[in-house]
């Protein structure tokens, strides 16, 4: 007798906003299909209509807590587009800076404080001390460096916008003060123990992946996909539009570009989202391809597939040893974590050459218009990936419509596949026949989605907050199995 | 003092917020190793994988307004379970930029532009008793459903003042916020 079920997952944990995740078994009893559900949803393009377009920038960065400056700059580009200026040099390598820090204190949450625990604690370890404080007892050297290194992140961010979180810096037409030398020479004082970390991160992943971490490579979300992102001119890596910026690419898996030099502007045609009635998180997908073959992975992973180089030294070095371990178009979505590491050192090489360069100290960053067009596109790489902000606004700044494209939102296929993945391989017949599914098991399809470091406050951009469960239904749609742990 | 002081239990609690408020909690850096030596992180959507909201917490961080039923049935859960309830950030004491719905008419305008108008032809609004919550008509703040016992405003309060109080909390002590420029929204 078939009797289908739904193992339930919830909250899912250690990721950023609030998500469950359910696993339906098939009419042979046995991993038919899991999926993501993510709770929450703020309406942030409704309630936005008939605010100043100056004020978007405050307004969506409290979109998400962790990349407010994604949001910050997003806005500030669409910003730009409606004064229809070019902002002062000075103030696109301040901008630049500003999202190099960014990544680099975002990619060290999710390595260090929140998904770290997993490998170097262990997938069954205490569940109680699986996180960045059982870090701290176990590890206290890495545990620190992580928090150092994302400390070192904060503090450019407040160094150049006077505050870690929701900084009102950038703006329409620029930022809103230059650079000091003196703030200069603290950030480059940071450079080298913020280098001595990640090279640390990187050796203790690289050992690990040599090591215990093999299976996890084929098992957690290795798939062909597209992958989609800003590059750069000579096809280096990117982060910013703007500057040296050759637009977007999207690429398969064998490594053929399906389209290159996109322009933002455009991206309704090319963009399209559908709806599941089971997740507030939408499903972005390449139009010209449909929700299947046009679902595509972004950030860390794609940013790194899409370029050829880095463009820097030592990060550069990484990315080929990266590629001899994954291949020059990486499926393996477990590297996502490799990844995130290998671009906080391409941020801080990049850092260092800004620093360098005495024009990001000129005093003037600001441009100042009124408003001359009613329509326009920003586009950025968040650290999760392409972000984009379009707004449309009346004769007076003030808006009329607007819609977001986020990047976690364009994992949501992936990371429904990625568990979809790890509970077939790993919730086997004499497992799901236990009277109890184990923890660790249950921890592993969640790691599954801490791989894609989703900011699922971010994703439903509109949406708040996401602790994650996971569900067990049967082929009846009961409920079986709901994972409440401790 | 004769007997050591027994480790507080601590959670935080994410409601209908951008995590912000999270990070800044986070943003006590190193001094995060001190709190470590002191209190039990006993649930925290950053820092646990405890799935349900034990029982005898001593202080909880609650961030973010009450959006929707998922919200409103944890943060009941919260209070029935917790000595002091820190209500944490302006979205907690004032719904702040969620809040900003509250001037539609109800949770429909916000879930049709986004599910609808901004949706190819699979556009639904999204609907799974049991998956996923329902919005609420209103954000509320969460004074608004149980009582409180601290308010720590900001957008986000600054690490220091979460210091401030957790320090007081720890050694329980009313937290004072009085001095110049220590309370402030935003
Ligand atoms: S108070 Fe501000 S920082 Fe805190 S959750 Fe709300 S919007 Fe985010």
């Amino acid at each position: 007798m078939s009797t289908r079920r739904t193992i339930q997952i919830d909250p899912v944990t250690r990721i950023e906003g609030h998500a469950k995740i359910s696993i339906h078994l098939g009419p042979d009893g046995l991993v038919e299909t899991a999926r993501f559900h993510v709770t929450e949803y703020r309406g942030f393009e409704k309630f936005c209509e008939g605010r100043p377009f100056t004020e978007m920038a405050a307004i969506t960065a409290r979109i998400c807590g962790i990349c407010p400056v994604s949001h910050l700059l997003a806005a500030a580009r669409t910003g730009d587009k409606i004064l229809a200026v070019s902002i002062p040099p000075a103030a696109e390598k301040l901008r630049r800076l500003m999202n190099l820090a960014q990544i680099i204190q975002s990619h060290a949450l999710s390595f260090f404080h929140l998904s770290s625990p997993d490998f170097l604690l262990g997938w069954d370890s205490d569940p109680q001390q699986r996180n960045i404080f059982g870090l701290i007892s176990a590890n206290p050297e890495l545990a620190r460096g992580g928090i150092r290194l994302r400390q070192f992140g904060q503090g450019v961010i407040e160094a150049l916008g006077g505050r870690k979180i929701h900084a009102a810096w950038a703006v329409p037409g620029g930022v809103r003060a230059p650079l000091s030398a003196k703030t200069r020479d603290q950030i480059t004082a940071g450079l080298p123990e913020a280098h001595a970390v990640v090279r640390q991160g990187l050796d203790v992943l690289k050992q690990l992946l040599d090591q215990h971490l093999r299976e996890e490579l084929h098992v957690f979300g290795e798939f062909p996909s597209l992958f989609l992102g800003l590059v750069g001119k000579g096809d280096r890596w990117e982060h910013s539009s703007g500057g040296d910026c050759a637009g977007v690419r999207v690429m398969d898996s064998d490594g053929s570009v399906v389209a290159d030099g996109l322009s933002e502007d455009d991206y309704a045609s090319y963009l399209s989202e559908a709806v599941e009635p089971w997740s507030y998180l939408k499903f972005p997908y390449f139009k010209a391809l449909g929700p299947e073959a046009g679902s595509y992975r972004v950030g860390p992973l794609a940013r790194l597939n899409l370029c050829e180089r880095i463009g820097s030294e030592q990060a550069d070095r990484e990315l080929l040893e990266y590629r001899d371990r994954g291949g020059r178009v990486v499926t393996a979505s477990f590297l996502y974590h490799l990844a995130r590491l290998i671009e906080i050192l391409a941020c801080l090489e990049q850092m260092e050459r800004l620093l360098d360069d005495p024009e990001i100290l000129a005093t003037h960053v600001r441009a100042r218009a009124e408003v001359n067009c009613f329509e326009a596109v920003g586009i950025s790489e968040a650290p999760r990936g392409t972000l984009l902000h379009h707004y449309c606004v009346d004769e007076n700044g003030l808006i009329e419509r607007v819609n977001l494209i986020i990047a976690t939102g364009q994992n949501n296929t992936a990371m429904n596949r990625t568990i979809t993945q790890i509970a077939k391989h790993d919730l086997t017949a004499a497992e799901l026949a236990q009277p109890q599914l184990k923890e660790a098991l249950l921890n592993r399809i969640e790691a599954g989605i801490r791989c894609f470091d989703p900011c699922l406050s971010c994703s439903t951009h509109a949406s708040g907050s996401m602790p994650m469960r996971v569900q067990l239904f049967g082929a009846d749609g009961a409920l079986l199995d709901q994972v409440s742990r401790g | 003092m004769s007997a050591a002081k027994p480790r507080k239990r601590l959670a935080t609690v994410w409601l209908a917020g951008c995590s912000g408020c999270h990070m800044s909690f986070l943003d006590l850096d190193e001094w995060l190793l001190e709190l470590a030596q002191h209190a039990d992180i006993v649930y925290s959507p950053v820092a646990s994988d405890q799935k349900r909201y034990p029982p005898a917490v001593d202080i909880a961080l609650v961030e973010g307004g009450v959006a929707n039923s998922d919200n409103l049935a944890l943060l009941k859960t919260v209070r029935a379970n917790t000595k002091v309830l820190v209500s944490f950030g302006d979205c907690a004491i004032h719904a702040n930029i969620p809040g900003m719905r509250n001037m539609l008419q109800g949770a429909d305008p916000v879930l049709r532009r986004a599910y609808l108008d901004l949706a190819d032809s699979s556009a639904q609004l999204p609907h799974a008793p049991g998956l996923i919550p329902e919005l609420l008509d209103q954000v509320l703040p969460v004074h608004e459903l149980v009582p409180v016992d601290v308010y720590l405003p900001g957008c986000p309060p600054s690490a220091d003042r979460i210091r401030t109080v957790l320090e007081a909390l720890l050694q329980d002590r009313r937290p004072d916020l009085s001095r110049a420029g220590e309370i402030r929204f935003g």
